[in-house]
């Protein structure tokens, strides 16, 4: 039996970018916020001298406890979705105070005008037809001049080093950090693709260029270069996360309380409403319920998803029927296609390729979606194409050119010699909705409390394939005029698949975001239709994913949706967006 | 770096032949008047001339430098040794899987958490054509970690005295590699999984036991590191970031890196 907790204004499932700006936004005004984090206690303390690749990068120390639960995965409806194991293959769920923005990378990404209007400007520009049966693609229910403001705030909040990108839109003001420093691979990277005609510029990035105080006051220092960026929590401060920002915000306010080893079973709700939420002490293995006024889900995709499935909450998706929403329009940047990349081996160029950052690197839109003519191409959307130097770490930069044996002398001999001689190229592209790709309930496989693990059913199209043949053609010219003497280019074939070795840490949908309540969960403010004092934030209310990374829209669209929540809890309740029906989908 | 004097043990009973031989040699006999104690201080004092004596020359031997966690047979664990040898030896760059201790690496970690996949999903059912087929097999094996590595060292053991005579880690290295190419390429026959998906698992645990920091028992004297100029752990790049030219640093431990913070 759980025992009844006092009532509190907000209770927030998660810790990292989505719970943490809803937490410190609503603290600041005052409502007694409690948000509850199913991992232990991080500080920044925890990650001073945690240079260790062999904990955090391969056992992946930042990582979720698959033991507890994890997802099932099948490409097609007929299949019977087996577990994904382990997190030696490609581990994607943060866990712990931050989740997984504290081990993030750091690149930052606005995405496009056309993201957020896709259907209706692709059909503007091509017509209905170019859109392949099955695919779902829809708008958002926002345009991009609504969402540029909280781009804006959260670029400050996180205090972004960069540069205006020459081929999007111009920001409202500047970056409030100037971009990082240039390695000699960025520099050859620029210099060739500005000759070839392209227009690259520096990343973005949320590792600082210099010390910075966020406007909550909160400071975040400058980027030591030292490496140890991605699957780890920062040495010294430099990188934002929710840690050194929005949850130290949160925790300034006596009414914000953080409660770890929290694990969320249930959003608990009567005749419509929700009244809080249920969840299991994992160190005591007590259950408690914690009733709210308003329920704030902001965990990962997979469990927002799993959440509102187990909870009965909202319209299940059924694609044979083509009914309901929660766990429609799945999508991810496969790792098994949209990550793999193109490396050029250089014979007579050395680099310091053991330095680096999370977010260090140069990119290019030219090939992206508002610059193609779809017209001429077999695939919809488009790419970007970035050089990073994030830091080659030993175990994991054993590159060696095609042709060289996997193991023994030559093996040895050459993964030593080209270990800091070689560069690679990473496109990463826009992947769409379709009908068949979308999460469940296991019906066989339960977590570690009995219940259903979700599952996902994906499969990878020609419209992704083609797009990345292409992209790695253009990243193969790059690498040649660059003067690489041998390169890599992964091989697709029309039978590549969805390799089941997880998903991509870029996964979306599930609970997405529309003006329609027919094809969409939640409206623009990510209020639930079926459920107004539930909101869903975090990428699982993105219809689709974009070419670019996903991290600053999940920030900004926190930051909207915080202000609905106030307004929401100031008022008389209801709805802050009136449903529209639509002919989307 | 064929081996010429290899030792044949036909009898393939599973006795380690290196300590056969030295009993042998020395004349005394199991069960026989040896003592425990008198035992074992022979072996040490073997072990500690084991690389002036080399009847390979400069094939790195097996070392009997320290206790070990996981593997109880010492057969296995010369097995063990002569694969990761196999993987990445010794060579004019520097030293070999053996030098470096990786064997050690591998033991202590199959005898934690890893070896037990304690993080994983272990819930079945297991499926069978998962684990034939997944380009993660040995994720999706019933067998743990620790398991695996007994199977397939014992596997490619097999297949050796079968094939050759004599223990994996007494054939030749072009015997031992004719192994290690059907290991990898899924030929071997293996109980609990595809023999590709342990050809992996090994080579990805040689590589870890050769660039992981030092604490955990391998890349001894950092010498991984060197071997791949990789600094190791290091407070700062921020003067180096911007050079041209390759900046070539000594590494630095954790244990050194932690001390100073």
């Amino acid at each position: 039996m759980a025992e009844k907790l006092d009532k509190v204004d907000v209770v927030i499932v998660g810790s990292g970018w989505a719970g943490g700006t809803a937490a410190a936004e609503l603290s600041k005004e005052g409502y007694d916020v409690v948000c509850l984090e199913r991992g232990k206690d991080h500080s920044t303390k925890d990650f001073i001298g945690a240079k260790d690749e062999l904990r955090y990068s391969r056992r992946r120390e930042m990582f979720q406890d698959l033991s507890k639960e994890t997802l099932t995965i099948r490409n097609e409806l007929d299949e019977v979705a087996t577990p994904h194991r382990s997190n030696e293959t490609n581990s994607i769920n943060g866990t712990d105070t931050g989740g997984s923005g504290v081990h993030w990378n750091g690149q930052i990404y606005r995405w496009l005008p056309t993201d957020f209007e896709l259907r209706s400007k692709t059909i503007e520009k091509y017509g209905e037809d170019i859109i392949p049966k099955d695919m779902t693609m829809q708008d958002w229910g926002i345009t991009y001049e609504e969402i540029e403001p909280y781009y804006d705030k959260f670029e400050e909040t996180i205090g972004v080093s960069g540069e205006q990108d020459p081929l999007r839109p111009k920001m409202s003001r500047p970056f409030p950090n100037p971009p990082m420093k240039e390695t000699a691979t960025m520099a050859l990277f620029k210099e060739t693709t500005k000759e070839m005609g392209y227009h690259p510029y520096h990343m973005a990035s949320a590792n600082m260029s210099q010390q910075y105080e966020n406007p909550d006051g909160e400071t975040i220092n400058a980027c030591a270069y030292c490496a140890f960026c991605e699957q780890y929590g920062c040495d010294f401060g430099a990188k934002a996360d929710p840690i050194v920002t929005v949850l130290s915000t949160a925790r300034r306010h006596d009414n914000f309380e953080l409660r770890n080893n929290s694990y969320v079973v249930r959003i608990l709700h009567e005749n419509g409403r929700a009244t809080g939420v249920r969840y299991v002490d994992t160190q005591t293995g007590l259950e408690y319920d914690q009733p709210a006024d308003l329920v704030v889900v902001g965990g990962y995709t997979f469990t927002n998803t799993r959440l509102l499935l187990l909870s009965e909450v909202g319209k299940p998706y059924d694609p044979v029927a083509n009914t309901g929403v929660i766990g429609r329009n799945l999508t991810t940047h496969f790792a098994n296609l949209t990550h793999l990349r193109v490396r050029g081996f250089f014979d007579d160029k050395k680099f310091n390729r053991y330095a680096g950052a999370g977010a260090l690197g140069t990119t290019m839109d030219d090939f992206n979606v508002e610059q193609l003519d779809h017209t001429k191409h077999d695939f919809l959307h488009g790419f970007i194409i970035r050089s990073t130097q994030l830091g080659s770490r030993p175990i994991n930069n054993n590159f060696v050119p095609e042709g060289i044996p996997t193991w023994g002398q030559e093996f040895k001999d050459k993964s030593l010699f080209y270990t800091n001689r070689n560069i690679d190229i990473q496109q990463q592209n826009g992947v769409l909705g379709w009908r068949y790709n979308y999460m469940d309930l296991d019906p066989t496989y339960k977590d570690v409390f009995g219940d259903p693990l979700l599952r996902v059913t994906a499969k990878i199209h020609d419209q992704d394939r083609n797009i990345v043949r292409y992209a790695h053609q253009k990243s193969k010219e790059i690498l040649e005029k660059m003067g690489a003497d041998h390169i890599t280019v992964p091989e697709i074939t029309d039978e590549t698949e969805f390799d089941h070795t997880s998903l991509g840490d870029h996964t979306a949908g599930g609970v997405i975001m529309g003006s329609d309540p027919e094809t969409s969960a939640v409206n623009n403010y990510s209020q639930l239709w079926d459920m107004e004092n539930v909101f869903v934030l975090g990428a699982s209310s993105f219809p689709h994913n974009s070419s670019s990374n996903p991290t600053n829209t999940v920030g900004a669209l926190a930051y909207r949706a915080t202000e609905g929540m106030i307004e929401y809890l100031k008022g008389d309740g209801g709805l802050l967006v009136e449903a529209k029906a639509t002919k989307n989908v | 770096m064929a081996n010429d004097n290899k030792t044949k043990n036909p009898s393939g009973d599973g006795v380690d032949p290196t300590r056969r031989k030295f009993l042998k040699n020395t004349g005394i006999a199991l069960g026989g008047v040896a003592g425990g104690s008198l035992l074992g201080g022979l072996l040490v004092s073997q072990s500690e001339n084991k690389n002036d004596s080399s009847s390979k020359d400069d094939k790195a031997q097996a070392p009997r430098t320290r206790g070990r966690e996981f593997f109880a047979r010492y057969e296995d664990f010369l097995v063990l040794a002569a694969a990761t040898e196999l993987i990445f030896p010794k060579d004019d760059n520097g030293p070999g899987a053996i030098d470096l201790d990786v064997p050690y690496f591998i033991d202590k970690q199959l005898a934690g958490t890893w070896g037990v996949n304690d993080d994983d999903y272990r819930q079945g059912p297991f499926d069978e054509k998962k684990v034939k087929e997944a380009a993660d097999t040995a994720n999706h094996a019933r067998a743990n970690r620790g398991q695996l590595f007994i199977d397939g060292l014992r596997s490619m053991n097999a297949e050796s005295k079968k094939r050759f005579d004599v223990t994996f880690d007494e054939a030749t290295e072009e015997e031992q590699g004719e192994i290690m190419t059907d290991l990898e390429t899924g030929k071997l026959k293996m109980k609990t999984l595809p023999s590709d998906g342990f050809f992996e698992l090994l080579k990805q645990a040689t590589l870890q036991g050769a660039f992981s920091d030092p604490l955990y028992g391998g890349n001894k004297n950092m010498d991984g590191w060197r071997m791949k100029e990789f600094p190791g752990a290091r407070a700062s790049y921020a003067d180096v970031i911007e050079e041209e030219d390759f900046v070539e640093l000594e590494p630095v431990s954790l244990t050194d890196y932690q001390q100073n913070i």
